[in-house]
Order: structure tokens, then sequence, then C-alpha cells
């Protein structure tokens, strides 16, 4: 804004120019922010990428990420990562979709809703410290089980696999459901009544019209819930075998940043990590591309 | 709504709902037995412990020393909800406003902090703060966490300030308003509710942000969840209910604002906004 007022003749017809493309002191306003994440995000993520290449130890610029695909306890981290992340994604997505067609025709959410979102506030460490509890062998969960008569001994589901998978889908399922329920209530309800005005059955309904329409929102869902498992880590430490199946890659470069103190390392292994999921995102979105791709929601909801 | 009436849609129809209401028994039972752990005196193999006691609170309070830690934690949080406030309100209006050359790479500028996971982004960034000699102290936990919080506020804001008529603003100017005057007079009374349930999010978010916390902070710029996190870890050093009664106070410092927040927001709202309007666009 300081710029606007120098001098009078020059500056008015610079600042007409420029106000005609819309940018003024209105304008200008964005600057710090875009400054902000410049500096803070998009500079730290070049600088990492930089740092991956000039590693500490011997083997030129790419050692580092020769050092990963060499060693079998690094790179196993992204394979146990990713049959920690798949399934959960599937799942949430799978158990989302019916779930919120149910919901949107509920007349009070707010109490479900509400309910969802608190898992997703209270954070995957507070989740994980109440899992230990509940579904260690004198947990509640076991105890039913036991009293219902589906098992004899207490179900083992804490300190492996089961463990860090359980507490992905109860940190990550609310997530899907509410985006879900958002693309769902946003889809005009005019349509599927016209179809069943035509006759159409409601899983004709589902079918060919819901499902066509909620195709991108949901290839959107699947890649955020998915992104979002695969950087697990709290629950994989305190509810996971932390050196064996559920060694996930976000352990591997905590612990190469924190206990070797190689920041080259670790970079280079949260590098990887983003390849992996843009990686993901991408055959996700091009699979997306091959369904109806057309006029979405008769009008936005 | 259309009623399906059939068998196989009514055996649907429940499936879905004994699905949903398993899930959300479960995460009722997960937090409840926190609670129940840490107002109990002793919990082995019985469905409740064998008596109550309020105890391990200033047990957890001695021993985690929460006093100093809580305080650190609000600390951190009232500085990023200022600061993501101030920087993110001022751009979310100028977004609203204006059409000028460039705003969709800086739309995509603001949303890709929301969409790449913080543990991903946190690395790297923790390695500058520490090359900064910001890292371990509490202005890096506060940078770290304005990373996410700053896109955020602007995601939310800019629906709330397109809704406002400019015609309003315009009369401003006419009379004669600056920006400044404009902003602090006509606008903010108008943006007052968004503004609150935005920063009010934001707060929820800071306290219960893990991941960049975990990797920038220094042992006196640590927040509750993070202590929380190395209690957890070192468990067996303490009395789990000690832990669990930890855990409630986390859980109550972040709740407490989550149920104001949600008198301004509906639940859906606090996932989807940012991500619809990137949808739509």
């Amino acid at each position: 804004m300081a710029m606007s007022h120098s001098t009078p003749m020059e500056a008015k017809s610079l600042r007409q120019k420029l106000a005609l493309r819309g940018i003024d002191g209105v304008t200008l306003l964005v600057l710090p922010s875009v400054i902000f994440v410049l500096a803070i995000f998009i500079y730290p993520f070049f600088y990492g990428l930089m740092l991956s290449f000039s590693p500490m130890r011997e083997g030129g610029m790419f050692a580092n990420y020769a050092a990963f695909f060499s060693d079998p306890y690094l790179y196993n981290t992204i394979g146990a990562t990713l049959r920690l992340a798949i399934p959960v994604t599937i799942l949430s997505v799978a158990f989302a979709v019916p779930v919120a067609m149910r919901v949107r025709l509920m007349k009070r959410q707010r109490l479900l809703t509400t309910i969802l979102v608190l898992p997703i506030t209270l954070g995957t460490v507070l989740v994980a410290q109440g899992m230990l509890n509940y579904l260690g062998p004198q947990g509640w969960f076991s105890r039913t089980l036991m009293l219902i008569g589906l098992v004899d001994s207490p179900v083992k589901l804490t300190n492996n696999y089961w463990g860090v998978f359980l507490s992905l889908v109860v940190t990550v399922f609310p997530f899907t459901f509410l985006l879900t329920l958002s693309y769902v209530t946003g889809i005009d309800p005019a349509l599927e009544k016209a179809a069943a005005t035509h006759g159409a059955s409601s899983w004709q309904r589902f079918r060919h019209v819901m499902l066509p329409l909620l195709v991108p929102g949901l290839a959107i869902a699947f890649c955020l819930t998915f992104v979002q498992a695969f950087a697990v880590f709290p629950s994989a430490v305190l509810l996971g075998a932390p050196s064996g199946p559920t060694r996930v890659i976000s352990i591997a470069a905590a612990q190469a940043a924190f206990e070797q103190y190689d920041f080259t390392m670790a970079s280079a292994i949260a590098m990887i990590m983003g390849v992996v999921q843009l990686c993901i995102v991408l055959i996700v979105l091009v699979v997306r591309n091959l369904f109806y791709r057309g006029a979405t929601s008769g009008g936005k909801g | 709504m259309i009623r399906d009436t059939s068998i196989g849609a009514k055996l649907w129809i429940t499936a879905v709902w004994a699905v949903t209401i398993f899930f959300v028994l479960n995460v009722l039972a997960i937090i409840a037995t926190v609670i129940v752990s840490s107002l109990g005196t002793r919990w082995l193999g019985t469905w409740l412990p064998n008596a109550f006691t309020f105890n391990w609170y200033a047990s957890a309070w001695r021993e985690f020393q929460l006093g100093p830690v809580l305080f650190v934690t609000f600390q951190i949080a009232f500085t990023v909800v200022a600061l993501s406030g101030l920087l993110g309100v001022t751009a979310a209006y100028a977004m609203a406003r204006r059409d000028f050359p460039g705003k969709r790479l800086i739309m995509l500028l603001f949303l890709l902090p929301l969409l790449v996971p913080p543990i991903t982004f946190g690395i790297p960034l923790a390695t500058v703060l520490y090359q900064f000699n910001v890292g371990g102290t509490f202005w890096g936990v506060v940078l770290a966490n304005l990373v996410p919080t700053v896109p955020f506020v602007i995601l939310v804001m800019i629906p709330f300030i397109e809704q406002i008529d400019p015609k309003v603003e315009a009369a401003a100017r006419v009379f004669g308003a600056g920006t400044f005057k404009l902003f602090v007079y006509v606008l903010m009374p108008m943006l007052i509710p968004g503004i609150l349930a935005a920063l009010l999010l934001v707060l929820v978010r800071t306290v219960a942000m893990f991941e960049l916390t975990f990797l920038t902070a220094g042992p006196t710029s640590q927040t509750l969840v993070v202590s929380l996190y190395y209690a957890v870890f070192a468990s067996g050093v303490r009395a789990v209910q000690s832990i669990d009664a930890m855990a409630v106070i986390y859980m109550v410092s972040t709740l407490v604002w989550l149920l104001v927040a949600l008198r301004f927001v509906n639940p859906t709202q606090i996932v989807a906004r940012g991500n619809q309007s990137s949808a739509a666009h």
C-alpha cells in the first residue's frame, strides 16, 4: 500500500493499470500469507530436497537414496506402511458411502456427527492410549467378546498390526465419512426423485444416478484418507510393534533425524514418503478419469 | 424421501445402522476407559475398578509438571490463534474480493499445506528451523503450527466474506473510510461469528497437533499432547491411572473449545470446508 502514495502523475496511470487487472491495495493484503507459506512451507521442502542430495555418508549425491533402497530394514517400511494405509483407506471409503447415504436422510444428524468428530479432534495419541486399555487383554473389548462367547481367551489386539490398523480406522473413518457426507448432501435430491418417479429401484438409483455423481468426490476423499493413513506415526509406535511389522516409514524418518541426527537421510526418507503418496494419488486420479465426468450435482448444494 | 419397503432394503438398512452403532459405541468406549481408569484405585481383571478416587489427578499434576506444560500449551496455542487470524483473515479478504492474475496458483499454494500430512513436511521444516536456531524454541513450535492454520483460516473465511454484500463496503468507501477503518468498523462486526469459529478450530487443532510440535519442540516448548505421548511411550515408569488422568486433562482442554466452536459451525465443516471450496474451483 505504501507504493500507491508515490508521485501523483506516474503512479496514477500505473495504479489504474494495475487496478484494472485486479491488483490494488486490497490485493496486496494477500502478500503476508503468501510470503509466509513460501518461506515456511515451500522453502523447507526445496531445502530438504537439496539436503537429501548432500549426504553425510560416502558415495556421491544419491548415497542416501542408495542406502535406503539397499537396506531391507529401511525399504521394507514402504511395504509395511502401504499394508496398513491401503486396507484402511478402502475400508473407510467402502463404509463411508452407505452410511452417508443413510445419514443424509436423518433429521437430527448433529449428535452423530459430533460424536464422530471426537476422535479427529482428540488425535491419534489419545486414541492410542485409550485403545491400549480398551483392546488390551483385560480391556472391555475382549471381555465383551468372552461374555457373548465368541472367543475363549482374550484376543491379542495391541502391540501388533491389528492395534495400529484399528486405531487408524477409528481416527480415519470419521474423517472420510464427514467428507463423503458433505459430498452426498451436495447432490441435488431432485435428481434421485426424478429417477424414482421413472421407476428406478433404490439400487438402480444408487448405481446409475448417485454413484456417477459421487465418483469425483470419492476419488478426492480416497486420496485425502490415504495420505493421512500413510502418515501414521504415534499409534504405530504406541499400539504397534515399532521394530517389527508396524515399522512404518515415518518411524524410519524420525529415527534418522532424532536418533542418528542424520538430517540428510531424514530428508531423503521424507522425500521418498512424499513420492509414494504422490504416486498413489496420481493412480487414483487416473482411474477416476476413466469414469463418467460431466456436469456433477445438478447445481452446487 | 423415497422409501423402499422390500425385505432386502430393510435388511440392508439395518446392517448399515448396526455397523454405525457398533463404531460409535467403540469410540465412546475408548474415551470412557480412559476416564474410568483415571478415576479408579486399582483396575485389574474386572469390569470396573474396585473403588473410585480423584488422587490420580493430583499425582499426575505433580509428576508430569502439568502446570508449566499447560501454561506453555496455551501460550503457544493463543499465539498461533492470534497470528493465523491476522494473516489469514486479511489474505482471505483479498482472495474473496479481488480477481487477479495468479489467483489460482495462490489458492493452490494455500491448499498444499492442508493436503500434505504434517509428518511429511514436518521433517524438512524442523531441519530448516534447527538450522536457523529456532528449532526447539517457543517460536519454532509457533511457526511450525502456523503452516496448516494460516491456510485453514483463509479457506474457512473466504466463503464467509464472499457472502457479505460488497455494496456495504462501497457505501463505507463513499463516506471516506480507508481500508483499515473499513476493516475495523464495517467488516469486523459482520465477520465476528466466522472469525470466532475459525479461530476456535485453530485453537483445537493447535492444542491437539502432535506431529509438528513433536518434531520442533524442545524441553521448554513441549505442549500437553507431546508430554502425553512421552508418558505413554515410557509407560511402566508411572502408574497407568496417572497417565490416564493426564489424558483426561488433555481431553478436557481440547473438547471445551470444540464444544464452543460447534455452536458456530457444523461438524461436517471441520473436515469439509477447505476441501469443498477446492473442489468447487
